[in-house]
């Protein structure tokens, strides 16, 4: 089921030849209405005019999010006002907000893009679509409500928050797709859970569009199971559009790219080599059709593959794979790179474990001091000590072999971890602060 | 046996406190309570009555509680009584997990053990133990 079969199966060369036309149309648009891109050009010494192959997008300069936040709010913008339908901004929770700039044509495409994951999970115009994302700023929200309109859904915008009518909307309304951010839809399902329901037989909900922040393979596992749900994985960013850059088939072996939207490379985060498919480095993509926020070789700090294997599901675009880690994100504990993810994956191998955790990192003298964070599920048997204590050191044993960083696990009562309805706070940094 | 009230606390301020006036607050009466500390919890133990309903009180108030079968033995409360008690237990190679003692009023003595595996209490039974039924320690809930 695709949602524009004759762009999602188009055949590679015929892709290539279109995406090479756009890039063209896309550098030119940002060479002659964005100063930032006429300068590092310039610099460069390329024009678009030297774009002769995709390949050839290598001569051209990276933009990093920090060039946003110098020319905010509106200095990256290749359109004037009248021109801009709408502006989405990131929260700016680590700095100056970032603020992107979309026409009516972005939207429509927007919608588009979101619409084929809507077909991924089996999706048409006689779904009901929730969507209990934020709406807002945040791309989440109005980026599935897109898909949803583009597809002729049913839409039910309930944003996020006040769970309990979430699961009375889901029930009543009979929704078949539910899109969310992964934390959330796990407490969606537990809420459902403890309100009496088994939403995996006694919900219509068929399908899950799930994106926004990390899901270890064992917690998708544990929604999908919940909900009784096909899990579609949605990759995006706020900067360069939102939901919807690359969406997950049935197939589950990756996330197809809108490669008729966004042209993605990899490459090696030290030296800014581009590196070949099926390589491990840092996902970079350059906007194909973007009007008013072109962006070129935008360096996205997500770590991941491109896989250019064919896919059983007919698709013709490339996908990524699981991501990897954010290089934001990666942790320097004691000199050694971890990633929150890693963590996450050895918790999930323990059932005896709930997936919520929360990682707090100290200063104990002069070095790093990692406390983990977990709660014990509501059938392991507290009363024995023995256990608990077994537990805890096949865990830490675990994480130690996993790491290579010793972890102190602290075992908390049930909900002592808050359970997130946006993104979840998984690490609490307290290195910098005075103790 | 009996249903001992196993609570896991987080080794932190009020939290015991919070426990107990969660049960107060439901007009739970307790009659015994042990605490098994480790660095960073406890495990809190009680003899409570209706001890269904007291997992149930403190499951809502977001406490992990649980039930437990723990076997009571009523001994006199004299010299000797426990010791004879472990002995026969050691003698019939039952592993106690744990256990606590505490006196009654009637110069009675309740010796409570946590034995591994099935069937101790029978045995006990069979060798002229005093084995306490659930309603003799305290109200049992309503079936």
């Amino acid at each position: 089921m695709y949602f524009q079969p004759e762009i999602e199966t188009m055949p590679r060369e015929e892709l290539r030849k279109l995406q090479l036309e756009r890039m063209r149309e896309s550098l030119r648009n940002a060479y002659e209405n964005v100063p930032l891109y006429r300068e590092r050009f310039d610099a460069a010494g390329v024009t678009p005019d030297d774009l002769e192959s995709l390949e050839d997008i290598a001569k051209f300069p990276f933009v990093v999010k920090q060039d946003m936040r110098d020319n905010y709010p509106f200095g990256m913008f290749a359109r004037e006002n009248a021109d801009v339908a709408r502006i989405h901004a990131s929260s700016g929770t680590t700095g100056q907000a970032t603020v992107v700039g979309h026409t009516a044509n972005d939207l429509a495409n927007w919608g588009d893009c979101f619409a084929r994951g809507i077909a991924m999970v089996g999706g048409d115009e006689n779904s009901t679509i929730q969507v209990s994302y934020g709406y807002g700023l945040f791309t989440g929200g109005l980026g599935a409500h897109a898909g949803g309109e583009a597809m002729g859904c049913t839409v039910i915008p309930t944003s996020s928050g006040n769970t309990k009518r979430q699961v009375q909307m889901l029930k009543d309304c009979k929704t078949d797709i539910l899109a969310c951010t992964p934390s959330y839809a796990l407490l969606i399902a537990d809420t459902a859970i403890e309100m009496g329901y088994d939403p995996a037989t006694e919900f219509q909900i068929s399908g899950g569009i799930f994106g926004a922040e990390p899901c270890s393979e064992n917690m998708r596992q544990e929604i999908a199971d919940k909900l009784g749900i096909q899990y579609c994985d949605a990759y995006g960013l706020s900067e360069i559009m939102g939901p919807g850059v690359a969406m997950e088939c049935a197939e589950r072996g990756g996330l197809h790219i809108a490669e008729d939207q966004f042209y993605c490379e990899i490459i090696d985060p030290e030296t800014l080599e581009v590196l070949p498919d099926g390589e491990v480095g840092e996902l970079v993509i350059t906007t194909l059709t973007r009007e008013c926020s072109p962006m070129i070789r935008y360096r996205t700090r997500d770590v991941t593959t491109i896989n250019a294997e064919p896919c059983a599901c007919g698709r013709t675009h490339r996908k990524i794979g699981r991501l990897l880690g954010r290089t934001d994100d990666m942790l320097i504990i004691r000199g050694v790179n971890v990633f929150p993810s890693q963590i996450e994956q050895v918790i999930t191998e323990f059932p005896e474990i709930a997936t919520q955790y929360q990682i707090i990192l100290t200063m104990n003298g002069p070095l790093d001091h990692v406390e983990l964070q977990v709660e014990t599920e509501p059938d392991f048997p507290i009363d024995e000590v023995r256990r608990l204590e077994d537990l805890r050191n096949r865990l830490a044993a675990a994480l130690k072999s996993n790491l290579q960083v010793a972890v102190d696990i602290k075992f908390v009562e049930p909900k002592t971890i808050a359970r997130s309805e946006g993104k979840a706070k998984r690490v609490i940094d307290l290195r910098g602060e005075n103790q | 046996m009996i249903s001992q009230l196993t609570v896991f606390l987080a080794n932190e301020k009020g939290r015991l406190a919070a426990a107990c006036r969660t049960l107060a607050d439901a007009d739970i009466n307790m009659k015994a309570l042990f605490i098994a500390d480790t660095a960073d919890f406890g495990i809190v133990r009680i003899f409570c009555d209706t001890p269904a309903r007291a997992v149930e009180v403190l499951g809502q108030a977001g406490f992990r509680a649980s039930l437990t079968p723990v076997i009571a033995v009523s001994v006199e409360d004299a010299p000797g009584t426990l010791a004879d008690l472990l002995g026969f237990c050691q003698g019939a190679s039952m592993n106690i997990e744990y256990g606590y003692c505490f006196c009654t009023a009637d110069g009675k003595a309740v010796d409570v053990l946590k034995i591994e595996g099935d069937g101790a209490e029978a045995v006990l039974a069979e060798a002229g133990f005093a084995v306490l039924a659930p309603e003799e320690v305290y109200c049992v809930d309503p079936a």
